[in-house]
């Protein structure tokens, strides 16, 4: 029995140290969980839109971190924003769940029809990027350039005159036809 | 430093079609169609109405806000409608554009500068000027001139390169310009010269242009000018491109998120020159140009001195019509012009050439085959990149494999397109795969941009949250100290 | 000196862990879809077959031999390595939580790495110095990191590449993983062993 001590002892105190070592290292190196959730927040269309089932995108970026939802549960990032997901975080790709809604819809941003509105403004609370001008009893409008086509507003309107119309090109030309000669 | 080898092609020329015979003028226009996009940036806003009469060279639709250039009328006449119209750009959707009828008077509006005078204007005045006048980047990439020259000062310009290389096939209205108007092509470097107070500058041309070479040497000994230089570069396809040009001549790179102007040089194509040239003589905004002819499908192949608007079918009737060969017209040289579906569409300022193209002109396409590997494509690219790599991610839809590869310095030359012994067309395939990064990066600002917003939302929320409950708790506590809060005892006490 | 760069070569080139001996094959598979997530693993490698050499020839040296201990190597040496391994999750974790994300299990996974074992019992067979030592587990894991990093490359190349139906995925990357291997036995005869 007395021989085997020193093995004991030997044993025991590796362990030690390395208990300790660990200790010391998980006190000091605090995982920083944000950096990963702000990589992935910076993919996401942020639309807000909730249809992923999470009240918002970052709320969906902690999610993925975490581990508890999939990278597929986006329809208006599209099967883009899926694959990027997918590559980022060193998973298999996956085609957008139908599940929470089509993928890669026309791109097309509300509009109020000023004929019906009543000016209640529960549009206006509804809208997550702050995207419709308006007062109580003043006429509301959707500021285009701002709007993401999440149509959080649809459902609140009492009236129902706001619908969602596709965007057009701006015309605007980004780069040279050809970039030959001067 | 060794300047380097040209990397591309020597492809045969077809030039001598259009400019064996002298350069023409074509009668003004019965109607002019002026699409309000014909430069780089945002379109030109009107700012005339309908039924009004206006007169040439007088402004109908000012520069927009940004990177952007004015429009003028090319003919004196009413103008009958602002509309969507078809243009020749590609894509061909239907384009704002501005409709006049020619009423025969040519009659001017006041001259934007008083002729003769710009060498005494102050350079910023001069430059603003050049930008009034509409003048843009006659060579194809029609970058509003006035903003290009306006950028430059703001660094040291060491040299003002004149591009007459005009590498592509078929393509020769630089060169007739500087055989019949070399005179007026130095005068118009020097106008240029001072509005970017610079003190050299280089004309380059290819050595094959020997007639052009030597009316530009007469002129230059003519005028005397100690600061303006010829260089001499080979034929090969594509060293007319900037930034292949500026390496070939100087051996440095312009840097690919950058601009010439960042390594001190400034490049101006012959037509853009000619156009400030003009500007000064008669004080005349841009309101026509030259425009190569050519091709085995159009009776009489020239270079014809066009204005702006002028409907294309009309033009090529001026150059004798349609021979029974044409099959195709094609707006731009054999390797990097767009085929246009008619020709009821009107002469743009990117109108550098119409290829009326018969089966002699083009290449037949025999169907797209699977990449052999064989490497051909990397060999000629001008631009230094991977053609068959980036034919790989691009199947792949890889858009950051696409960007790391460098697909932003593609110049579209078409060059790889040429070579390759699959008939793959890589350059249409890199044109839509840069559809795609652009479409991406605009989505990426869009999202950025709701984000933060979303942000703002939530932080506005949560403060007013927080001061309604400051406000409750001060209601709280004022209630919980009657004696002091309020002024009203209760009925109990 | 001159034998410690002889160790280097030698582990590097003409013994390669995963190409000549054929330990570590599972990282080495598994991590190389991406070439990213390939640089960190071998980084991370790096790291605990190092220290895990080094740690191991002292646990060895100074509280198993002494004590005729030697029975206890096996339990001891993986338990030195665990606590590196895991040591490095952490630091990795604190670091890059995408590069933590992205390699998943794998990172945990060192610690069953048979190279990382293999070579702190080759020190002990071969009766190496510290020094050399260091320098077996520092060759071993830039072996390992070369051709891991070479290969994640190939296999991002085989991605857009047109490679028929029945080969995509594992068996490709194990045909190339093979030619890899007889590429590598040109360096045999390089240096006397």
């Amino acid at each position: 029995m007395i021989e085997l001590l020193p093995a004991i002892g030997v044993a025991t105190l590796l362990a030690a140290a390395a208990g300790l070592l660990l200790g010391f290292a998980a006190s000091r190196l605090v995982p920083r969980e944000d950096a990963l959730v702000d990589r992935i927040n910076a993919l996401l269309p942020q639309t807000q839109c909730g249809q992923c089932r999470y009240p918002g995108c970052r709320p969906y970026a902690e999610a993925i971190a975490r581990g508890v939802a999939d990278t597929n549960q986006c329809p208006p990032g599209g099967e883009e924003t899926a694959r990027s997901l997918a590559e980022l975080l060193g998973r298999e790709p996956k085609a957008v769940d139908p599940l929470y809604g089509a993928a890669d819809k026309p791109r097309a941003i509300a509009w109020i029809d000023e004929e019906i509105c009543i000016g209640c403004t529960l549009c206006i609370e509804a809208c997550p990027v702050d995207a419709i001008a308006g007062a109580p009893k003043f006429m509301h409008t959707i500021i285009a350039n701002e709007c993401t086509g999440c149509e959080l507003c649809l459902p609140p309107c009492p009236v129902d005159c706001i619908e969602m119309r596709a965007v057009t090109d701006t015309g605007v030309s980004r780069r040279p036809r050809s970039r030959l000669a001067a | 430093m060794a300047t380097p080898a040209a990397r591309g092609l020597a492809l045969p020329g077809f030039k001598m079609l259009a400019a064996t015979p002298p350069m023409r003028t074509a009668p003004p226009p019965a109607v002019a169609v002026l699409p309000l996009n014909q430069h780089t940036g945002a379109p030109a806003i009107p700012c005339i109405h309908v039924g009004e009469r206006v007169l040439l060279g007088q402004c109908v639709a000012r520069a927009a806000e940004g990177v952007s250039a004015s429009v003028h009328a090319p003919v004196a006449g009413k103008v009958t409608a602002i509309e969507d119209r078809p243009a020749p750009h590609v894509g061909g959707a239907p384009t704002l554009s501005i409709v006049i009828d020619n009423d025969g008077s040519d009659e001017c509006a006041n001259a934007l500068i008083e002729p003769g005078t710009a060498l005494q204007l102050a350079p910023e005045v001069l430059r603003e000027r050049i930008q009034a006048a509409g003048i843009v980047g006659l060579g194809g990439a029609v970058f509003p001139t006035g903003i290009k020259l306006t950028r430059g000062p703001r660094q040291r310009i060491e040299e003002l390169l004149i591009n007459a290389a005009e590498c592509e096939p078929y393509i020769s209205c630089d060169e007739a310009a500087l055989r019949e108007r070399a005179a007026d092509l130095v005068r118009g470097v020097a106008v240029v010269l001072h509005a970017l107070t610079a003190e050299r500058c280089t004309i380059a041309l290819e050595a094959d242009k020997t007639r052009a070479i030597a009316a530009l040497q007469q002129a230059l000994a003519a005028a005397a000018d100690a600061r303006i230089g010829i260089r001499i570069v080979p034929p090969i396809y594509p060293s007319g491109a900037e930034r292949q040009l500026i390496t070939l001549l100087y051996g440095r790179e312009v840097p690919a998120d950058g601009v010439p102007t960042d390594i001190g040089i400034v490049c101006q194509n012959v037509g853009t020159v000619l156009a400030i040239a003009d500007l000064d003589t008669n004080g005349l905004p841009l309101i026509e140009r030259i425009v190569t002819v050519t091709g085995h499908g159009v009776r009489q192949p020239a270079n014809v001195v066009v204005r702006l608007g002028t409907r294309i079918g009309d033009l090529i009737e001026f150059c004798g019509g349609y021979t029974a060969d044409a099959a195709r017209l094609i707006m731009g040289g054999s390797m990097m012009g767009i085929a246009l579906p008619h020709d009821d569409l009107p002469v743009v300022k990117a109108t550098n050439c119409l290829l009326v193209a018969s089966d002699q002109d083009l290449r037949p396409r025999s169907p797209e085959m699977p990449c052999i590997r064989c490497g051909e494509c990397a060999t000629v690219c001008p631009a230094g990149l991977l053609p068959q790599q980036l034919h790989w991610a691009a199947r792949e839809r890889d858009l950051d494999g696409l960007t790391r590869l460098g697909l932003e310095d593609c110049i579209e030359c078409g060059c790889c397109d040429y070579v390759c012994p699959s008939q793959i067309p890589l350059a249409t395939r890199f044109r839509s795969a840069k559809g795609m990064l652009c479409e991406r990066s605009e989505t990426r600002e869009r999202a950025e941009r709701a984000g933060h917003r979303y942000d703002v939302r939530a932080q506005r929320l949560e403060a007013a949250a927080a001061a309604r409950e400051q406000r409750l708790k001060e209601k709280r506590r004022s209630a919980r100290r009657p004696a002091d809060a309020d002024p009203d005892p209760g009925p109990d006490r | 000196m001159s034998d410690l760069i002889v160790i280097l070569v030698g582990t590097v080139l003409v013994n390669n862990f995963v190409l000549a001996n054929f330990l570590g094959l599972c990282p080495f598979v598994g991590v190389s879809g991406r070439y990213q997530s390939a640089v960190g693993m071998a980084f991370a490698t790096l790291f605990v077959l190092t220290l895990a050499s080094a740690l191991s020839y002292l646990v060895e040296r100074y509280a198993l031999a002494p004590f005729d201990l030697e029975y206890l190597r096996t339990l001891s040496f993986i338990l030195v390595i665990a606590a590196v391994v895991q040591f490095t999750e952490i630091a990795v974790r604190r670091m890059s939580p995408v590069l933590h994300q992205v390699l998943g299990v794998f990172l945990p996974l060192i610690t069953t790495n048979c190279a990382v074992l293999g070579v702190a019992l080759l020190n002990v067979q071969r009766s190496h110095t510290f020094l050399e030592s260091l320098a077996f587990g520092f060759g071993a894991a830039a072996g390992f990191a070369l051709v891991l990093t070479a290969f994640a490359a190939l296999r991002e190349r085989l991605r857009g590449a047109a490679v028929p139906l029945a080969f995509r995925g594992a068996p490709i990357a194990l045909v190339t993983a093979g030619i890899m291997a007889l590429a590598f036995m040109g360096f045999a005869g390089l240096v006397r062993s």
